[in-house]
This record gives structure tokens, C-alpha cells and sequence, in this order.
């Protein structure tokens, strides 16, 4: 059978399986456990209420306890064990790891990546939803600015090989530097250090829609009476935008900090399929990548540090949601 | 506002050309990369995709007919024109390998052992030399070849290298991966909208939570897990895997759009008797296709997209690559150099997600405001 035919008959099946539980299910409750007639049709009533949220959430829990609870613990179990999974080694893992010099690498480039993309991002994205705010084109202008959040980093990846190319006929920064007399072309993805910077913009170009999106929605929904008085009072444009409109959105420019700021510690495509880690650009999702498959316990620790750095994140996450539904 | 003294100022035309500025920056490398999934391979090397509506300066090299050689007063000559088929116009050529482009067309070459080589810019060419001539000597010319464009790099990469089949591959994915986890979340987040119960926050928490734990923890102990229950790496496994990934979003996306209903509506009904499945399927289910949408949209460009799941879940072997796995793994490994077939598959890989941007940007711009700005 292939594939597709495959996923077609998932498709029926799980969309099948579905529906059919959340029918049979509640059709059971009514029917057959908490009938509404007989002896005391109000009290099953009552007791069938009671037992339905979990028939609606159990497929839910039971796909989420699997794929993201259990990993957690699972994960951090493994780490505690050696390469084959034989042995339990403590934090043998973490001790080797933290002594590794790719380890620390990585761990200084995610760290420059967490300082660069989203504050990098944020930046263009209040930059481009303030300008094209009253701009008659503005729509057209965001939608195309938007546009690479389309693009799967491997493709954006590939877009900006191109123009990274180690030659003045292909790649768009060395003719430019061509243009401007330079002798020999120059690798930037081999350039120490700075070609970090050249891949964080990769990822500065697919957020920055993200982030103008989110912002411009905030910009607009700003009480136009503040401005109207800001301009009465005399304000110029640079007052009016970062003494009147800033402050008024701050909170949403934390949200898209932060949101970023979680991308980018789960993003290994870019490095992988630029550099693969070469020429010190590793960071730890890629870091992680090339353990797995061969040192697992290796790999989960990497992954169980990813997870302490955005642990603070989940907490304030959580928080947020706590408040606004009291 | 537009008419409120102030704003219309002289920093207008400022405000639309810095605009200007950034959308033609944002742009250019995937205009570059599609012009050149367009050209002639070798144009491509020996010109920027900037110049690709000029005709293009590229080297060829061509073989004197030995067998033509006549004898002229003592030296031995072959006369002839490089543009046996079609004409064309030789800018420069040279008589040796190592500078190909010495001389100017209508110059005399001296070559080594008293040999001349005459290019004019026409094609026409005379070779002379004092000794026999044995060997096929070989010309060098540079010559102006216009612009070619062709879907050739396209035909290549699908007939070639099972990129038709990658193609195949990432839609069997994404399809499956789309739908499934919308309806069990549908449930979920109904519950969690609008039945009351114990632990309800608490559960909702765990959901925001879970929104923001990384994948790289669920690789290994689900990829054991599978490999126990006997799925192992296969397109069962990937589904199931985007499925309990794709469950936080869809869960918060949706309760936050369900919570938002009227409430009359569903208290009536409810008054008129319906069961909580009736009210989900009948009224809330519709009501909630907005919302149904975007979470359809970011799912499909998230798997489409997908690389890490795709190389973790999916075996190994060439036949089950997606598109993204046989672009990273295969092709920039294979075909390094060779940007026409690159573009073309990069182009292949992203159209699908494009088209649907494009068409369904309003859903996806809702989804994005609904899911970070509350």
C-alpha cells in the first residue's frame, strides 16, 4: 500500500474514529450507564454531566500526556544513563557534556542567538508596522514582508545560501563587495564568529513578519485619543511614537520577545543545513541533533538543558493564564 | 486621522521610501533564488541572477578539424568558423588552456613552435602552423550568449531525483497530521470552554504550559516508545507524533475562540434541550470555523515545513524522505553546486505553503493575534 493511499485511509480512520467515539461514547453515558428515564432520571442526569468533560478530554490528555508529559520525565530519565541505556551513570551526562568544548560553544552561540533574533525581529517588526501604519500600500507591503513565515527554514535556508554563495557571479554579498573593489570572494558561513550573525539574520527574516503582524494589530488598537492629544500638545512624530505608543504596547512586545525567544531555542534547521555545525556555529538544538542516533543519553541531556532555559518562560506562561481567567 | 494637522508632514515620502526600502530587502533573495530556478546552469555560474535579462559572456572551446589542414606555401593551415551551427560573436579567444581569453577577436594569436591562431569576430578562424598538423587543435572564445530561460532545471530535478516522490511524501504527512489533531482538540477545548468541572484551570494551565516545551525532549523516549509498540519509524509514528504536538495550540487556539461565543446561544439551546454533544456538534463547531481554520493553516505549514520530526520519526531510507529531508540531507550534499536544480527544488518544496498563505492570510493573521496577544 502506499503512502498516500495510507494517509487517506488514516485520515477516514482517525477522522471516523473520532467522531465515532465522542458519539458512542456519549450515546452510552445517556443511555445505557446514566439513563434520563427510569428510577431517578434528575440524579443521572447530574452524574452524567458530571462524567462528560472527561469523555470530550480524554483522547486529548491521553495524546498529550504521551507526546509532551511523559517525554519530559522520560527524557530526563534517560539522561541519567549512559550511551546504551544500560547503565545508570547520575549526572555522568551532564558532567561530560558541560566539559565539552562543542557543548560550550554551542551553549555561547545560543546564548548570542537568544540576544540577537528576537531583539533583531522586534525591531524590524515595530519598525515596519509603524511605518506602513497609514500607508495607503501598507497591506501589500506587510503581506509580502510577512511572506517568509511561509517558508520552511530549510527553503529559507537555501534562499540565503544563495546569497551568502562563495562567489561574486552568485552570491549577492560578494558582488557587492566586488562592486566596491574587493579582490577575492569571502565565505561568510567560514568567517570566525561573525558567521553566527549571518545565520541569526536567516531567522531575523522569517520572525520579523511574525512580529509586525502582532505588533500592528497592538498599534492599531491603540486609543486614538491619546495621540489626537499628544499632536494637540504639540508632540512631533519620534515623541508620539516612542512616549505614546511604546508604552501603551510594552506588553505585547514582551509577548513577542518572548515568543521569539522560544523559537529560537528550538530551531536547529537553519544550522544544520548551513553549516551542520561546522566552523563554530553549533547551538544546542543542532548540538543535540548530532547525537541522536548515536548517544542518546548525550542527546537527552541536551535536550533537558534546552528545557531548564525556557522553563522560566513556561512559569510566566502559566501565570498570564492564571490571571486573566480569574 | 489622516486630516489632523501633523500628521501629514514631509516625513511621508520618507515613511514610503524606507518601506520601499525594506520590502525590496525582504525580497530580493527569494526573487534571486526563483529567477534563478529559471536559468541556464551554466549561465548561472558565469553571471548574477542580477544580469540575467543580458545576454551573458560564457566561455566554450571548440576543436579545429585537423583533416581540413591545407598546405599554403610551405605551412600547414585549417580554415573554418567556430559557429558551425547559427551564428554568434566571438568577443575574445586564445590557442592554450591556461588563458583562454589572451587575444581579442580579429587579433593574431602567436602561439608556442611559431603557430598563429586568427579569430575574426564572426567565427571565422585561421590556424597555421610550420609543422604537420597531427592533432585537432583546440580554440578558446568567449562569446555573448542571450538570456535563456527554461523550466529545464524543474523537469530535471522531478524526473531525476524522486523529488515527485519527496513531493508525495510531505502531502501524506501533512495531511493526516492537519486533520486528526483539530478534532480531538475541538472536544477537548469545548470541555474546557464551557462545561464546568473540577480541575478545569488546572488543566488549562498544563495546556499554555505544554505550549511552549521543546520538541528535542519528545524525540528519544517517544522514538523508544514506538520502536516498543512496534510502530517504529514510520508514517503511523510521524503522525501520531505532530498530532500530540500540534494538540497545545490547537486546544488553546480554539478554547480561547470558543470561550468568546455568546453565551445566550448556547444556554438556550441547552434550555431547549440539547445534549452538550448536540450544542458542540450543531452550534459551537460551525460557529468556530475561524478559528478551525487558522489552527488548520499553522498546522499544515508547520508539518509541511517540518525537518527535525520528519528525520527523527520517518525511516531513513530514500523512499520516505519529505521534501525538506531530501533538500537538507540529499540534494545541497549531492547537487552542491549546482544552484538551478537547488532553486528549482527549493521552489517546488515552498510552493504549496505560499499558495495557501497567500489565499488564506486573514485566517493565519487571526490565528497569530488570537494564540500571543491574550
Amino acid at each position: 500500500m502506499s503512502p498516500l493511499v495510507q494517509g487517506i485511509v488514516t485520515v477516514i480512520l482517525g477522522v471516523g474514529g473520532c467522531v465515532g467515539y465522542f458519539f458512542l461514547s456519549n450515546l452510552i453515558l445517556d443511555k445505557v450507564i446514566f439513563p434520563a428515564s427510569g428510577p431517578r432520571p434528575g440524579r443521572n442526569i447530574n452524574r452524567a454531566n458530571l462524567v462528560r468533560p472527561w469523555l470530550f478530554l480524554f483522547p486529548a490528555m491521553v495524546a498529550l500526556g504521551l507526546y509532551l508529559v511523559y517525554p519530559v520525565v522520560g527524557s530526563f530519565w534517560r539522561s541519567l544513563y549512559n550511551r546504551s541505556g544500560d547503565e545508570f551513570i547520575g549526572f555522568g551526562n551532564y558532567q561530560t557534556m558541560f566539559a565539552d568544548d562543542g557543548f560550550q560553544t554551542a551553549l555561547f552561540n545560543n546564548f548570542l542567538w537568544v540576544l540577537v533574533v528576537p531583539a533583531a525581529a522586534t525591531f524590524f517588526g515595530l519598525l515596519v508596522a509603524q511605518l506602513t501604519d497609514r500607508l495607503r500600500w501598507g497591506n501589500i507591503a506587510k503581506s509580502l514582508i510577512f511572506m517568509p513565515m511561509a517558508i520552511s527554514f530549510v527553503g529559507a535556508s537555501l534562499i540565503w545560501k544563495f546569497v551568502y554563495a562563495n562567489n561574486a557571479d552568485i552570491g549577492l554579498i560578494n558582488a557587492i563587495r566586488d562592486f566596491f573593489g574587493a579582490d577575492e570572494p569571502l565565505d561568510v558561513l567560514q568567517l570566525n564568529f561573525w558567521n553566527n550573525f549571518f545565520l541569526m539574520f536567516i531567522l531575523v527574516w522569517i520572525q520579523t513578519g511574525f512580529a509586525m503582524v502582532i505588533l500592528s494589530a497592538a498599534l492599531r488598537g491603540i486609543p486614538e485619543e491619546t495621540i489626537e492629544a499628544a499632536i494637540i500638545d504639540g508632540a512631533n512624530p519620534f515623541q508620539i511614537f516612542f512616549k505614546i505608543k511604546v508604552p501603551q504596547i510594552m506588553g505585547t512586545i514582551v509577548v513577542v520577545w518572548t515568543t521569539i525567544t522560544i523559537l529560537v531555542l528550538k530551531v536547529f534547521d537553519i544550522v544544520y543545513t548551513m553549516t551542520g555545525g561546522n566552523f563554530g556555529t553549533e547551538i544546542l538544538p543542532s548540538y543535540m541533533m548530532s547525537y541522536m542516533f548515536r548517544d542518546d543519553g548525550r542527546a537527552t541531556a541536551v535536550a533537558f538543558v534546552i528545557m531548564i532555559i525556557v522553563l522560566p518562560v513556561m512559569i510566566w506562561n502559566i501565570r498570564q493564564a492564571r490571571a486573566e481567567m480569574r | 486621522m489622516d486630516n489632523i494637522a501633523g500628521t501629514k508632514s514631509a516625513l511621508s515620502w520618507v515613511v514610503n521610501l524606507s518601506v520601499i526600502f525594506l520590502v525590496v530587502l525582504w525580497l530580493i533573495p527569494t526573487v534571486g533564488l526563483l529567477v534563478s530556478s529559471f536559468r541556464d546552469r551554466d549561465q548561472i555560474s558565469a553571471s548574477g541572477w542580477w544580469l540575467s535579462p543580458f545576454p551573458v559572456e560564457q566561455n566554450f572551446q571548440a576543436k579545429a578539424a585537423a583533416d581540413d589542414a591545407t598546405s599554403q606555401n610551405g605551412t600547414n593551415v585549417i580554415e573554418g568558423n567556430l559557429f558551425s551551427e547559427g551564428s554568434g560573436e566571438v568577443i575574445r579567444f586564445g590557442g592554450s588552456r591556461n588563458n583562454p581569453t589572451a587575444n581579442a577577436a580579429g587579433e593574431t594569436a602567436e602561439l608556442s613552435k611559431d603557430r598563429t591562431l586568427t579569430v575574426q569576430q564572426n567565427g571565422d578562424f585561421v590556424y597555421t602552423s610550420p609543422a604537420e598538423i597531427k592533432r585537432d587543435p583546440s580554440i578558446y572564445y568567449s562569446t555573448k550568449t542571450p538570456p535563456k530561460f527554461s523550466m529545464d532545471n524543474y523537469r530535471t530535478i522531478m524526473s531525476s531525483s524522486n523529488m515527485d516522490l519527496a513531493f508525495i511524501n510531505t502531502l501524506t504527512v501533512t495531511i493526516p497530521a492537519t486533520i486528526i489533531p483539530i478534532l480531538i482538540a475541538a472536544f477537548a477545548a469545548y470541555a474546557l470552554a464551557w462545561m464546568d468541572f473540577a480541575g478545569r484551570g488546572v488543566l488549562i494551565a498544563v495546556v499554555v504550559g505544554l505550549l511552549v516545551v521543546p520538541l528535542q525532549l519528545a524525540l528519544v523516549p517517544l522514538l523508544q516508545f514506538h520502536n516498543k509498540i512496534g510502530i517504529g519509524q514510520s508514517f503511523l509514528g510521524i503522525w501520531m507524533a505532530h498530532t500530540g504536538f500540534g494538540l497545545p495550540l490547537a486546544i488553546y487556539l480554539l478554547r480561547n475562540y470558543m470561550v468568546g461565543l455568546p453565551r445566550d446561544i448556547i444556554e438556550s439551546a441547552k434550555v431547549d434541550g440539547a445534549t452538550d454533544f448536540q450544542v458542540f456538534t450543531r452550534i459551537v463547531l460551525p460557529l468556530s470555523f475561524p478559528a478551525l481554520a487558522s489552527f488548520a493553516i499553522f498546522q499544515f505549514l508547520w508539518t509541511w515545513n517540518d525537518l527535525l520530526v520528519a528525520k527523527v520519526f520517518l525511516p531513513s531510507n530514500s523512499e520516505s524522505w519529505v521534501m525538506t529531508v531530501k533538500i537538507a540531507d540529499d540534494l545541497l550534499g549531492s547537487r552542491g553546486g549546482d544552484w538551478g536544480i537547488l532553486a528549482a527544488a527549493a521552489f517546488i518544496s515552498i510552493a504549496v505553503p505560499l499558495i495557501v498563505f497567500f489565499t488564506m492570510q486573514r485566517y493565519l493573521v487571526r490565528g497569530l493575534l488570537a494564540g500571543s496577544v491574550k
